[in-house]
């Protein structure tokens, strides 16, 4: 593409904030009550990460990659796609996350938390955030019920939730398994922020904390 | 102020003629051939066309363009909305609507508007090829032209030039078969004129499509004075910056003197700066309000302003 500078985000947005915002009204309704089953799932994760129990690891990320391909299939694939060809890219990077999860996640059990240290409350403070307080922003701003973005079904909960778990889990994880969710918080942040979304800071801080953290981490260790 | 009455200068060929004074009633008679009588004097008011050069075909000069609005995917309740804005635009005369590949879905909401509103005879179909493979050229128009559900484009356009050089022989090739009516090529926001100037030189376009607006005025220099010197229908894309423009000029009262071109409202007033120039066939705001896009087609009504007018609507936006 030559003369590149000369392009910005809008350049490459092809809808409007209202129809971005109605496609998830729409897929909400088309997959209700989904939405209640993956609620419980997230409940499931808290439980499950909050207190220690022989194989919580697997669990916790054979939830997790169950959601991820669930989104790469219902949300990108079948209706972002009818107002955004790229979905398709991103419906194929959600699989390959899943499939990480379930390589590291699931098989080699590299979900190991340490319960009560700084990361692992600020891990479980983000899933709590991704599961209860992120379908509540809709609303909050005005945009509906129906537009809620529910963890485990639509797009940035379910990569909040997951960098959550990964922070905990430590930095091996996360590099392992956080890049795609990091690049989907970052690049969704992108996009509503050139819609003009007021949340649209939202998914751009939660992504920022992880990294910072992981960061602060590293130059301890270092 | 009085009306011009040289014809050679409303069809836009006439290599010297001046814009000083308002052309817009003989444009009208100028246009008139495929229009009711009706929308050609709506509201006591002729109603303006060009005619494409390389056919003498006239067309209004409003169409309607379809980036972003359009692609509103299965919605059908947005679908229905575009079909309503696009009945308020046939209603009100118009005939190009524009669309691309690239637009999402815009394509299929399209032919699902012409579906419903029993699709316009009077509507000109224009379209782009947005593929780098050369070969795979036909096979997107052919998909393209299946989402539409029309019979044939009227004008199919290589979209932002992309592998002009595989597409364009493609698409006269078609053109010699009677499979499209146009050829041409786009480009957008001021990118690539060098090589639009180039291809316009050397190749036997119908159409080019540039960005240009009150704002926008690169094209004045080079692009414009060379389509007329060549033949080549210009249509102008993103004339209200894509709502930035008209959203902040909104905001101040229209000056008392726009109505010496009979501007009621912001987007007459901006998009009669755009089609006043000589060389412009037609500008392709996109809309999803029924309202805003009856007052697009208000710019196809009554008079355009002159050469002196012109400066001062370009001072005044730029004061603002």
């Amino acid at each position: 593409m030559s003369e590149w500078w000369t392009y910005s985000l809008s350049d490459f947005l092809l809808f409007s904030r209202r129809t971005y915002y109605r496609l998830f009204e729409l897929y909400n309704v088309d997959i209700w009550p989904l939405q209640s089953v993956a609620l419980a799932l997230g409940c499931v994760i808290l439980a499950l990460f909050w207190r220690p129990r022989a194989g919580q690891g697997r669990f916790i990320a054979a939830i997790l990659a169950l959601c991820w391909i669930w989104v790469a299939w219902a949300f990108h694939w079948r209706h972002f796609v009818t107002i955004n060809w790229a979905a398709t890219y991103v419906a194929y990077a959600f699989g390959c996350e899943a499939l990480l999860l379930i390589v590291f996640g699931v098989v080699r059990d590299d979900l190991a938390f340490a319960p009560g240290s700084v990361r692992h409350r600020i891990g479980f403070a983000l899933v709590i955030f991704a599961v209860f307080v992120e379908p509540l922003i809709a609303p909050l701003v005005g945009r509906g019920l129906l537009q809620a973005e529910v963890f485990g079904v639509a797009p940035d909960p379910t990569a909040v939730a997951t960098l959550g778990i990964l922070l905990a889990a430590g930095r091996h994880a996360l590099w392992r398994m956080g890049i795609i969710p990091l690049m989907s918080c970052m690049l969704s942040g992108a996009v509503t922020w050139t819609l003009g979304s007021p949340d649209a800071p939202v998914i751009l801080v939660a992504a920022l904390v992880v990294l910072a953290v992981a960061a602060t981490k590293t130059a301890r260790k270092a | 102020m009085t009306l011009r009455r040289d014809p050679s200068d409303i069809a836009g060929r006439s290599p010297t003629g001046e814009r000083r004074r308002f052309v817009g009633a003989l444009v009208a008679l100028g246009a008139g051939a495929l229009l009711p009588a009706a929308q050609l004097f709506a509201q006591g008011k002729p109603f303006i066309t060009r005619p494409i050069p390389s056919s003498g075909e006239a067309l209004p000069v409003v169409g309607l363009g379809s980036w972003i609005t359009f692609n509103v995917g299965n919605d059908r309740v947005a679908r229905d909305s575009c079909a309503e804005v696009m009945r308020g635009f046939f209603d009100a005369g118009g005939r190009m609507i524009d669309s691309s590949p690239m637009y999402g879905s815009s394509q299929d909401v399209i032919g699902y508007g012409l579906q419903k509103l029993g699709k316009p005879p009077r509507a000109f179909s224009a379209d782009k090829v947005w593929i780098s493979s050369g070969s795979g050229g036909r096979a997107q128009i052919e998909k393209s032209r299946e989402r539409w559900g029309v019979a044939r484009f009227d004008l199919v356009a290589v979209h932002n030039l992309l592998s002009w050089q595989q597409h364009l022989p493609t698409l006269f090739a078609m053109k010699a078969a009677g499979q499209i009516r146009y050829v041409g090529v786009t480009t957008s926001e001021g990118r690539r004129h060098q090589e639009i100037e180039e291809i316009m030189r050397r190749q036997p376009l119908d159409f080019v499509q540039v960005s240009y607006s009150a704002v926008e005025r690169d094209v004045e220099a080079r692009i414009l004075p060379l389509a007329r010197d060549r033949g080549i229908a210009v249509v102008i894309n993103r004339p209200f910056r894509e709502g930035t423009l008209i959203r902040s000029v909104k905001r101040q009262p229209l000056p008392p003197w726009a109505s010496e071109a009979d501007c009621a409202n912001w987007a007459e007033f901006l998009l009669k700066f755009i089609v006043s120039h000589p060389a412009i066939l037609c500008a392709i705001p996109a809309t999803t309000s029924v309202a805003h896009v009856r007052e697009n087609m208000g710019a196809c009504l009554g008079r355009l302003p002159d050469e002196a007018m012109r400066r001062r609507m370009s001072a005044h936006i730029d004061q603002l």
